[in-house]
């Protein structure tokens, strides 16, 4: 049955002599694989040799600190809400007198929890910050985990330290976008 | 009666009603936003000018227009009045400057405020505001103060509106609150610290279109649109106790009162109901709160238990199907 008069007809002729011997192919295929010997190998040695991360690379999360080492996120929820897939969780408390130097304003996460399995890294808490308090590391992957109370990081693994600070959100000080 | 036409759409309103009412009586879109004006208090209105309306004819006895633009919530209706409010150009330009009146001395710290989520101001500077805002001068700035075991005066965020005030001198017998000094320098406040434990105080904070006052028992315990609102009831010897219940798990985190369309207050409910009965036992559940669509506050909310917006009824109600005998649909169907 003809369908269309696009189809190919296969014509099947009896091998030549040469093509019969099968060394010539032989030989052309292992000319092949032995160039490739002295090309330049593309495999990355992970552990040893890290690949060079893209300039918009959304990795693990951290909580920023502002300019005085106090944290600048005053859980207002909006990370959460705006979350597709809805791994952030938080308590707010009331901060007291004499912790003015840990929080930033007068209501903060007491509890911030971001579940690492749900996670899809895309962002969006960090665009709906209005604190510029929770920002994705271009530079640190989300490692890899044993058991599954691993997965959820708690204020203890997400809030930078305050000497080693994490190289994200370097373009704002205290939540405001520094002009170039 | 009255036969006015507001936005182009004849309503039929008793005398002595106000352009407001009659908006409202036509509802969606059309009405015009109010900060100040409470329909369950008497006297409220005419403060914060965000319902300003262009009469472009005064009455049908006498045509003229209105030389300024009027406050819809206290200006009476007359027979054949033409207003306009989404209409007009110089209403909506005007608005944009009322928004960023009431922003200058109002903290941006929606991020820390509970009224966040259900916050009139936040609406209004939404719909109607500008992003940028120009004041460049320092806000005047005042200190938190407990007023009663209950209630939290943010007095940064207050907008004068007078609602409070309104609400203590006519639900209760004896007012201990009230706006001090003028201009500028107005501020509410009992004067000498002196806390307000009337039995319907709590409902101050239902009125306050912002979050001036604030309910201590709630406060930052959670966003208000991580909370589920769900319609309860008890027999309470004091006041309806019919309440909204906001529940976060199997917690009942707050109790409101239960608030129409634009935000008023169906029934003020006592504080024993408001404050003290914070356990489902307490309480006959009448079913899930139907909220806006728009809101934020119906997000995780079941589709049924969401209102939704008017003109997306009235654009299903409106459609029809394509009829192909018509001479135009078969001109266009021969063109594709």
């Amino acid at each position: 049955m003809q369908l269309s008069n696009r189809s190919k007809k296969m014509v099947v002729k009896p091998m030549t002599l040469k093509e019969r011997m099968y060394l010539p192919a032989i030989a052309a295929g292992l000319g092949i694989t032995i160039k490739h010997f002295f090309r330049k190998k593309p495999t990355i040695r992970y552990p040893e040799v890290k690949r060079e991360f893209s300039p918009v690379f959304r990795g693990l999360h951290v909580l920023k600190r502002d300019d005085l080492g106090r944290e600048r996120c005053t859980a207002c929820g909006l990370c959460a809400v705006a979350c597709p897939a809805e791994a952030i969780t938080m308590i707010s408390a009331e901060r007291k007198k004499g912790e003015e130097g840990l929080y930033r304003e007068e209501k903060y996460a007491e509890v911030y929890e971001i579940n690492m399995l749900r996670c899809i890294f895309c962002g969006l808490c960090e665009h709906a910050c209005p604190k510029a308090a929770i920002y994705l590391q271009p530079d640190v992957m989300a490692p890899a985990f044993y058991s599954r109370e691993e997965v959820i990081y708690g204020k203890d693994r997400l809030v930078e330290n305050a000497d080693k600070r994490a190289n994200a959100g370097l373009d704002r000080v205290n939540g405001v976008r520094k002009l170039s | 009666m009255a036969t006015i036409t507001f936005d182009g759409i004849e309503v039929e309103v008793p005398d002595n009603s106000t352009i407001l009412q009659a908006a409202r009586k036509i509802g969606g879109s059309v009405v015009p936003p109010a900060m100040c004006y409470y329909e369950p208090l008497k006297g409220s209105g005419g403060k914060c000018r965000a319902c300003l309306v262009k009469v472009t004819a005064g009455s049908a006895k006498d045509p003229r227009p209105m030389p300024k633009l009027v406050a819809s919530c206290i200006t009476p209706v007359q027979d054949g009045m033409i207003v306009e409010n989404t209409l007009n150009e110089e209403v909506l330009k005007t608005r944009k400057g009322i928004v960023e009146f009431l922003l200058i001395n109002h903290p941006l710290d929606c991020p820390i405020c509970d009224q966040a989520g259900e916050c009139d101001l936040q609406n209004f500077a939404f719909e109607h505001g500008t992003v940028a805002q120009r004041y460049e001068e320092e806000r005047r700035t005042y200190d938190m103060v407990d007023i009663g075991p209950y209630i939290k005066l943010h007095m940064n965020r207050c907008i004068l509106c007078y609602r409070c005030v309104y609400t203590a001198d006519q639900l209760t017998n004896k007012r201990v609150h009230g706006v001090l000094n003028r201009g500028d320098h107005s501020e509410i406040g009992t004067y000498i610290a002196n806390s307000i434990d009337n039995d319907f105080s709590g409902n101050v904070i239902d009125v306050c279109p912002v979050g001036a006052l604030t309910d201590k028992t709630f406060r930052f315990k959670n966003r208000v649109w991580f909370t589920k609102p769900v319609d309860a009831h008890r027999d309470c010897p004091t006041c309806s106790g019919k309440v909204v219940l906001w529940y976060r798990g199997a917690d009942v985190l707050r109790v409101t009162a239960r608030k129409n369309a634009y935000n008023e207050v169906e029934e003020f409910i006592c504080n024993t109901c408001r404050f003290d009965k914070k356990a489902t036992s307490d309480w006959v559940i009448d079913g899930p709160r139907k909220i806006d669509q728009a809101s934020v506050i119906s997000q995780n909310q079941y589709a049924q238990n969401t209102v939704i917006p008017a003109f997306t009824k009235t654009v299903t109600e409106g459609y029809t199907e394509v009829n192909d005998t018509l001479p135009e649909h078969k001109q266009l169907a021969a063109k594709n």
